[in-house]
């Protein structure tokens, strides 16, 4: 059976991880070197790793940082930010990333992503989408950095980029950034329900339920969240012990014994076993 | 102390091979990518990754005049060969991805699409578990069975004699296979963290044994 994936993103600006708030806030978190080294012996089935504000501030992939992943981890790496061209997917990949994630583009230049996936095949092409509910309480996708309405609507872009053959779709909620209280679980299930390609939930996590809540209730392939998982020890082996107690079938790798976790029914740990982190090669 | 294997990773222009280069450095091999024949006659191993459409991939392995060199080296000379993903798929006979293309012709076999039902998404991305059938030491000591799948077409005779395990997504197929020397996964150990590291350090220190 095919994994149910849990996927940490590392928000960054420049090379600084940052903690985001509402899209509108940054703290500083740390250096994404120490993040990747401690993700790899974490249970991570991925990595993405997003710079939020790469295509306002006129930025390009950064290709040393790419480099430097490639030589520590052995995971799926996705890339985000600044993506814009098809010559800014061929560095990217080049670089050593396996997927990368276009967000602003793939609104303004829908046929970035038919000329990726001709290019690189489906499998390489992640379209993101930031969404926030407008005044008329509506779904609404956002570009620059979620600072631009688009007056398109997620869920009927979501069928265009499948159909352009976009391979996955990362839905990412402005109103649940930083603000703890669980994915927009309607959303989810909406775009779910409209394409036939994976759909990865990021957005709102601020306890080890809402991963499980994401899967079964929002319906989508891969859990993804960035605060939470910078904040917490061994944060995302807890997060797959919490979905191996909900039922969902993950992949487990840490020598933990993840039966002997107890969380209570918030999902916040009320028991931690000590952990033997796997010699993970 | 062993003096270690030279392993060339055959480059047929088609994708990134860093991802193995940087796995397989990482576990102290003597590795280069190339795509010279020279290059290819005097490795002691050979790693044939793959990203992209197998036609392609064959047009390229003939117009940069790597068959010949390949036959020699793997099925005279009897050099271990790792296929990874399309590599892997390049050993059969021909391919159904996009026509009907041939392959390098070194397994019996059709590489065919991956039939599903409609609740299955295709490609099969994505971590899933193998079962291995058949003793293999590309297998010993893995910390699980879980390994990194891209994929859409695939071996689906799962009745094949040479399968060292077998994987399902709505249809089984070969995950793996070993005819003598010729070794190959359909998922791709550089990208499948600790199990696929052990399986990678698993070919760099084969010694030619029947059961690999």
């Amino acid at each position: 059976m095919l994994k149910k994936r849990l996927i940490p993103c590392i928000v960054i600006r420049d090379n600084i991880i940052v903690q985001s708030i509402g899209f509108s806030r940054y703290l500083p978190v740390g250096k994404v070197e120490v993040a990747v080294e401690f993700f790899m012996k974490w249970d991570v089935d991925e990595i993405i790793v997003l710079d939020i504000t790469a295509t306002r501030d006129g930025r390009k992939p950064n290709i040393d940082l790419i480099n430097f992943f490639t030589e520590k981890c052995f995971l799926p790496l996705t890339v985000g930010g600044g993506i814009n061209s098809l010559e800014d997917i061929r560095n990217t990949i080049k670089a050593g990333a396996d997927k990368v994630a276009i967000n602003t583009a793939a609104i303004t230049n829908p046929e970035i992503i038919q000329q990726g996936a001709r290019v690189f095949g489906s499998q390489a092409i992640i379209v993101s989408m930031d969404i926030k509910k407008n005044s008329e309480n509506k779904h609404e996708i956002y570009i620059d950095s979620g600072k631009k309405p688009t007056g398109l609507d997620p869920v009927d872009f979501a069928k265009k980029a499948a159909s352009l053959g976009a391979g996955e779709i990362f839905v990412n909620s402005i109103d649940r950034d930083g603000m703890k209280n669980g994915y927009d679980l309607d959303l989810l299930r909406m775009i779910s329900a409209a394409v036939n390609i994976p759909v990865i939930a990021c957005g709102g996590v601020g306890k080890m339920q809402h991963f499980a809540e994401g899967i079964i209730d929002g319906r989508v392939s891969a859990v993804s969240a960035a605060n939470i998982f910078q904040h917490i020890e061994q944060s995302t082996i807890i997060a797959k012990a919490f979905m191996k107690k909900a039922g969902i079938d993950v992949r487990l790798i840490s020598k933990a014994n993840y039966d002997d976790f107890e969380f209570d029914e918030l999902g916040r740990v009320l028991k931690s076993p000590k952990i033997e982190e796997a010699r993970w090669y | 102390m062993i003096p270690k294997d030279k392993i060339v990773i055959i480059d047929y222009g088609l994708c990134n091979l860093n991802s193995v280069l940087n796995a397989l450095k990482f576990l102290g091999a003597n590795a280069i990518i190339s795509q010279n024949p020279e290059d290819i006659a005097s490795a002691d191993k050979l790693i044939l990754p793959g990203v992209g459409a197998f036609g392609e991939a064959m047009k390229n392995i003939n117009d940069l005049g790597l068959k010949k060199v390949m036959d020699e080296e793997v099925l005279v000379k009897k050099k271990p060969i790792l296929g990874i993903c399309l590599g892997f798929q390049l050993f059969a006979k021909e391919s159904e991805e996009n026509g009907l293309f041939e392959g390098l012709g070194w397994i019996d076999s059709t590489v065919k699409k991956l039939n599903v039902g409609p609740e299955f998404r295709i490609p099969h991305v994505g971590w899933n578990n193998i079962k291995v059938t058949n003793e293999s030491c590309l297998f010993e000591q893995i910390p699980d069975d879980n390994f990194y799948f891209v994929h859409s077409y695939g071996y689906i005779d799962t009745t094949m004699k040479i399968k060292t395990s077998v994987c399902s997504h709505g249809v089984d197929f070969v995950a793996s296979f070993q005819k003598e020397n010729i070794i190959g996964t359909q998922f791709h150990p550089e990208k499948s963290h600790a199990s696929g590291l052990r399986v990678l350090k698993n070919f760099i220190e084969y010694r030619g044994e029947t059961k690999c």
